[in-house]
């Protein structure tokens, strides 16, 4: 067996049990989020689509929709690394992975991997159920396609920063409520941030989710906040900024190896 | 041979604001097809030496080698020389006996691995708990999976870190069984045991720690022969003789007491007459491995007490 062969072995196998984690519990991991994604476009579909028209002539349920996915895509994206991590870490089975040969470029591939196939699994799933609920075009699929591998790849490599960095469940929680969550809510998920005030305008345009959300909304409606080749930079800037440190530190074992 | 080589290490950590020395220059070579036993006290800095060794932590200075693959530049050739089973009791909950033993193949890459498997599920009496969930397990079968897991992948050298720590009779025994079959088959076994009738049962050669040191290092029967050979056990009732008390080791009514000759034992006897004892069920005997390491530890900690300003 060479080292290439066995390198490719060890990542897919680690690929294959971080997937089967998250697919055994799939009532939790998967259809749970489709529901609470379905709940927010009933209840905010409901209140707003009577009000709100988007980009001119989007009504306010189509508009929510893709957002929605790609909100769900990049919270499930988070939590399936950085649960995963923080459980093996708290038992102490990581210790299995931490005895094998495998390098920091396996653990990477498989960790971010894996949150990428389970983001897009349940962003698949808010799709499929909420397409029902509004007209939705898909103007332009290569960027749908590409924002949703790349957001889902960013918050997975986030998630996998945010497993290594906690000690306790209590850390991973605070990590996902008081980052995660807010950079999602407001990188317009419910709203096009156009229509914000000056300032929370260009707060938003800081936040690299918002730029996810932006392209992966271009992809359907041939329009959006920003050019999505803007959004294309940015994510790519992110991603690669969040891939280096996240590879930097599980290179030099950071605070699981002593 | 070399299986395994420790040259020189050490490692220092910052606790509390201060720093700690957990291992003070350890040296010492295991051959291939050796039985190995690290022993020491608590705290000596057994487990940071096996940790060192598996990759868990890093050495602050020295070199370690598997197989002539030093564990830090060329980590996954000597960690794929290595089956470790770790101290703790640990398990993922999410898979079943079988699913943890090829995912454990198949982060070293190998795939086809289900004759290995079966036959380590037979010879670790775990066939009928293939398909059981990890969390359905006793602790002794959970702890049978932990050396199944450290073995799928066929190491040449097997470490086993206080493995029958809180185990029943009957783990133990298979245990036992099935590792002295490895050992004989060619495989290098290093055992740290807090259990020294293991050690001294199994273990062709010995090391001892105490305080991140090596304090002994040679042949389990060297160890035997070459302190005190004679050991008095007996009961009492009644306080021991100060002059008895300093060199005897009390436990409860039990008190054993090391004499290195007859005149010795003589010695021993008059003046447990003289202080108006009765001793009961008195035994004298050979001394074993537990009295050789009490002596070895008491031995180096008045070399300190003598060797302080």
């Amino acid at each position: 067996m060479t080292g290439r062969t066995g390198l490719l072995a060890g990542t897919r196998t680690l690929l294959y049990k971080e997937v089967l984690r998250f697919w055994k519990v799939g009532f939790q991991t998967v259809a749970a989020p489709v529901l609470t994604a379905v709940l927010y476009l009933l209840i905010f579909g409901h209140a707003l689509e009577d009000h709100v028209k988007v980009y001119g002539t989007v009504g306010y349920t189509s508009f929510l929709i893709p957002g929605l996915v790609m909100m769900s895509v990049l919270q499930n994206a988070f939590a399936n690394s950085s649960s995963s991590l923080i459980q093996s870490k708290i038992s102490g089975n990581l210790v299995f992975l931490l005895l094998s040969p495998l390098s920091h470029w396996a653990w990477f591939l498989a960790y971010v991997g894996a949150s990428v196939v389970r983001g897009t699994v349940v962003g698949a799933g808010v799709l499929l159920v909420t397409m029902w609920f509004a007209p939705l075009s898909l103007a332009q699929p290569a960027w749908v396609v590409f924002f949703v591998l790349a957001g889902a790849a960013m918050v997975g490599a986030l998630g996998l920063l945010a497993g290594l960095w906690a000690e306790k469940f209590d850390q991973i929680a605070a990590f996902q409520n008081f980052i995660i969550m807010p950079m999602t809510f407001l990188s317009g998920v419910f709203y096009s941030v156009g229509t914000l005030p000056r300032f929370w305008h260009g707060v938003s345009h800081l936040n690299p989710f918002f730029y996810v959300i932006d392209g992966f909304r271009h992809g359907f409606f041939g329009v959006s906040d920003v050019s999505p080749w803007t959004s294309l930079a940015v994510v790519s800037g992110s991603l690669l900024a969040v891939w280096a440190l996240c590879l930097h530190l599980l290179r030099i074992g950071y605070k699981i190896r002593h | 041979m070399t299986a395994i080589s420790f040259q020189n290490v050490s490692k220092t950590y910052r606790s509390s604001g201060r720093e700690v020395r957990a291992l003070g220059g350890v040296s010492f070579d295991i051959e291939a097809g050796e039985f190995f036993g690290l022993l020491g006290p608590n705290g000596a800095g057994k487990t940071t030496l096996i940790s060192i060794l598996a990759g868990l932590s890093s050495a602050s200075g020295g070199r370690v080698s598997v197989h002539g693959h030093d564990v830090v530049a060329d980590y996954a050739a000597a960690r794929r020389s290595l089956g470790i089973v770790p101290q703790e009791l640990v398990f993922d909950p999410f898979f079943s006996v079988r699913e943890s033993l090829v995912i454990q193949s198949g982060y070293f890459g190998i795939r086809k691995n289900d004759q290995w498997i079966d036959e380590l599920l037979h010879h670790l009496g775990l066939a009928d708990k293939a398909h059981a969930n990890m969390r359905q397990l006793s602790g002794g079968m959970k702890r049978r999976v932990l050396v199944a897991q450290a073995l799928v992948h066929r190491p040449p050298v097997i470490v086993l870190d206080e493995p029958t720590a809180g185990v029943d009779v009957e783990l133990r025994q298979t245990l036992w069984h099935f590792v002295a079959r490895l050992n004989k088959e060619g495989h290098t076994v290093l055992l740290t045991t807090h259990y020294l009738e293991e050690a001294e049962a199994l273990c062709g050669r010995i090391a001892m720690l105490k305080q991140g040191r090596v304090v002994a290092l040679d042949r389990t029967s060297a160890l035997l022969a070459g302190t005190a050979s004679t050991m008095m056990r007996f009961k009492l009732d009644t306080p021991l003789p100060p002059s008895l008390a300093a060199q005897a080791r009390v436990t409860g009514r039990i008190v054993q007491v090391t004499a290195h000759d007859p005149a010795e034992v003589e010695h021993v006897l008059a003046t447990l007459r003289a202080a108006g004892c009765r001793p009961e069920d008195l035994e004298i005997g050979r001394a074993d491995l537990e009295d050789v390491f009490l002596e070895i530890m008491r031995g180096d900690a008045r070399a300190e007490e003598g060797a302080a300003p």
